[in-house]
């Protein structure tokens, strides 16, 4: 789960790690309001969960209340890659004696909590691990303890300057306490900040969460911005699906994330285009199927449906009822082509016969239908 | 032979009162794995198709001989389940729960090779050994014994590939999914080495999906370390960038982790990597003519 800059800085606050003095804002009333209030040169900050936002032109530098109400008004309602911008976050100037960059993230290949750092801040430090490497250390904590030792031998390279390593080692420390705390899965501040007055502070800051953990994380849950999210992947998740939107136009209710994915990849190598991912999952709950097909065909578009289930603790004989129901309760008007096979298979396509419902044998003929049948509609 | 699970596997079922539990203790028991007894707190004394339950697993070993377990606890619970059958001296764990916090995951690692044990999981299907024993949730009658190790990162999808293998007449020795999570107690690098030691494996097929940079080390690793044939095949080539695509360590993160670099790398290092599971099968098939 994601959530806003402003929310990560909240929560740093409560972890006593410094940030600019900063207030979200709505309109661009609150936002001249809060620019007299903080005094001074403020940052106008557009608050979207996708990044490039600089180059998008939703940062800008305003010198005076006035300026920060004109930029808000620019920026409030822009589309940065397809996000609405509905929040601001007016911040204080800082004062930029020098810039470079810390990350945490869970390293999946060391099974441990890894840093990244690097003296070069305020760029995508993807472009520094591609131009210069060698200004990347990285160093890990193998288990939920903060690395005191591997992380004093970095903290005075980060700013080159060994007067500065005490307060970046605080810096660490305590936003190695907030990752673990808080079920973090990433975590990024780009730039960290060395102030003119010698202050190390996180002048942007990035948070990921595990939603695996959430469970146990209330406060992280109620910082979600549903505004941000897929309503059809939030109202799959309810219900117990698993959904990504697509571009295409052939929907796929598919058991299993990993057939699923196949199921998409084989509609485009064979000149189709998958309308979405969807796992049903491993319960064969009537409910959930006619769910499934509720959600392939409210993103409208969509020119044909392909089911591919592979029977295991799922039972096809479930799914086909499941079908049924669906077929009663839904205007079902594209082609829907469906691949039964594992446990239950026959009785599953014996309950669908008589069905307007196109059968396919196997895996690749069952995509195979589904796209010409698609551009059949189209035609 | 064939790996990790055979005739000498003597079962635990962690969480075998629960629906998912029970109904899979059955189906194990059916295909003739020995399932020697189940764990849930506080339902010691019970029984569950004819095996006995006890409060914890110290005292199940102790009882029983048990040398493996089965995790199907609630995600919540499961890393301690985990470490609880890894404290109580068994060898191999495998976890079916699907959820657990990633972090929880570093803790387990660490402490269950502490402990030499392995832990395969969790958020995977199992492990099975056509033939001689199962464990896990894998429907047991796709599967034909025979020479083919397979691994995969997947649960349905190793069912579709055991299938299109089984159709060709071509059995699997053992068949081991390790799991969709970021963090998994068994990775392909440890599984590799397994399947090249074992005399009844000839060929392996490798299932990678996108996330992370597994599949780019475990591409080094075949090249250096394994002279098996090695068939891959990876999905998600139509994953958007930043979504989770169902499994938790299925995403694409600022350009890394995609089906075309796996692919890439598993082609460098010399592995064919089929685009349809047909095409991979068909490879296996071929690989003796």
């Amino acid at each position: 789960m994601k959530i806003h800059e402003y929310q990560a800085k909240d929560l740093f606050r409560g972890y006593g790690i410094p940030v600019p003095p900063g207030r979200m804002v709505e309109t661009p009333e609150a936002a001249r309001d809060a620019a007299a209030a903080l005094g001074g040169t403020v940052a106008v900050k557009a608050q979207v969960h996708v990044g490039g936002r600089g180059k998008a032109g939703g940062i800008k530098i305003a010198r005076t209340p006035d300026e920060a109400e004109a930029h808000a008004r620019a920026i409030l309602g822009m589309d940065i890659k397809g996000s609405t911008v509905r929040k601001l976050l007016i911040e204080k100037g800082a004062e930029i004696q020098r810039e470079a960059y810390v990350g945490l993230l869970v390293d999946r290949g060391r099974q441990s909590i890894g840093f990244i750092a690097s003296a070069e801040g305020g760029i995508e430090i993807e472009e520094v691990a591609v131009k210069s490497p060698d200004r990347i250390l990285r160093f890990e904590a193998p288990t939920l303890d903060f690395p005191e030792e591997a992380a004093a031998k970095v903290a005075g390279l980060l700013f080159e300057d060994e007067a500065t390593a005490p307060a970046v080692l605080e810096f660490m420390r305590k936003l190695f306490k907030l990752f673990v705390d808080k079920d973090a899965s990433l975590a990024e501040i780009n730039p960290l900040v060395l102030t003119a007055a010698g202050e190390v502070i996180a002048l942007d800051g990035k948070i990921n969460f595990d939603d695996n953990a959430l469970f146990r994380q209330a406060d992280v849950l109620a910082m979600r911005d549903m505004h941000e999210e897929s309503a059809a992947e939030i109202d799959a998740k309810e219900k117990g699906l698993s959904y990504v939107d697509l571009d295409g136009d052939i929907g796929c209710m598919v058991n299993g994330a990993g057939l699923a994915m196949a199921t998409m990849d084989m509609i485009q190598l064979f000149g189709g285009r998958p309308a979405n991912f969807l796992d049903v999952g491993g319960s064969s709950n009537p409910e959930k199927v006619v769910n499934a097909f509720r959600l392939i065909l409210d993103k409208g578009g969509i020119k044909a449906i392909l089911i591919n289930i592979f029977g295991g603790i799922t039972r096809c004989d479930d799914i086909a009822r499941g079908i049924l129901t669906s077929l009663e309760r839904i205007d079902v008007n594209v082609p829907v082509v469906c691949r039964l096979t594992g446990t239950n298979a026959e009785e599953g396509r014996a309950l669908l016969e008589g069905t307007p419902l196109v059968p396919a044998e196997t895996f690749s003929g069952a995509v195979k239908k589904a796209i010409e049948l698609a551009k059949g509609v189209s035609a | 032979m064939s790996i990790l699970v055979d005739e000498s596997t003597r079962l635990l079922v962690q969480g075998i009162t629960g629906r998912d539990g029970s109904f899979h203790a059955g189906q194990m028991l059916e295909y003739g794995t020995k399932v020697v007894g189940g764990v849930t707190p506080g339902k010691g004394g019970q029984e569950v198709h004819g095996i006995p339950v006890f409060n914890g697993v110290r005292e199940a070993v102790d009882a029983t001989g048990a040398n493996a377990t089965v995790i199907y606890v609630p995600a919540r619970f499961a890393a301690d389940a985990v470490l609880e059958a890894a404290d109580a001296g068994i060898g191999l764990i495998v976890c079916i729960t699907e959820g657990v916090p990633v972090l929880d995951m570093i803790t387990v690692y660490r402490k269950v090779h502490e402990r030499g044990a392995q832990l395969i999981g969790p958020n995977c299907p199992g492990a099975i050994s056509p033939g001689k024993a199962k464990i896990g949730i894998m429907p047991g009658n796709i599967h034909l014994p025979g020479s083919v190790g397979v691994v995969s990162r997947s649960g349905t999808l190793t069912y579709e590939i055991v299938y299109a293998l089984t159709q060709r007449g071509c059995g699997q020795s053992t068949c081991i999914g390790i799991g969709g999570d970021p963090i998994v107690g068994t990775r392909f690098r440890d599984v590799l080495p397994l399947f090249e030691a074992d005399p009844e494996t000839d060929a392996v097929v490798l299932v990678g999906e996108i996330g992370g940079d597994e599949e780019e080390q475990t591409a080094a690793f075949i090249q250096e370390q394994i002279r098996k044939p090695v068939f891959a095949y990876i999905v998600g080539h139509t994953a958007p960038e930043g979504k989770r695509m169902g499994h938790a360590g299925a995403i694409v993160s600022g350009g890394a982790g995609t089906a075309e670099s796996k692919t890439q790398a598993f082609e460098a290092a010399g592995v064919p990597v089929a685009k349809t599971i047909d095409e991979l099968a068909d490879m296996v098939q071929a690989r003796k003519s």
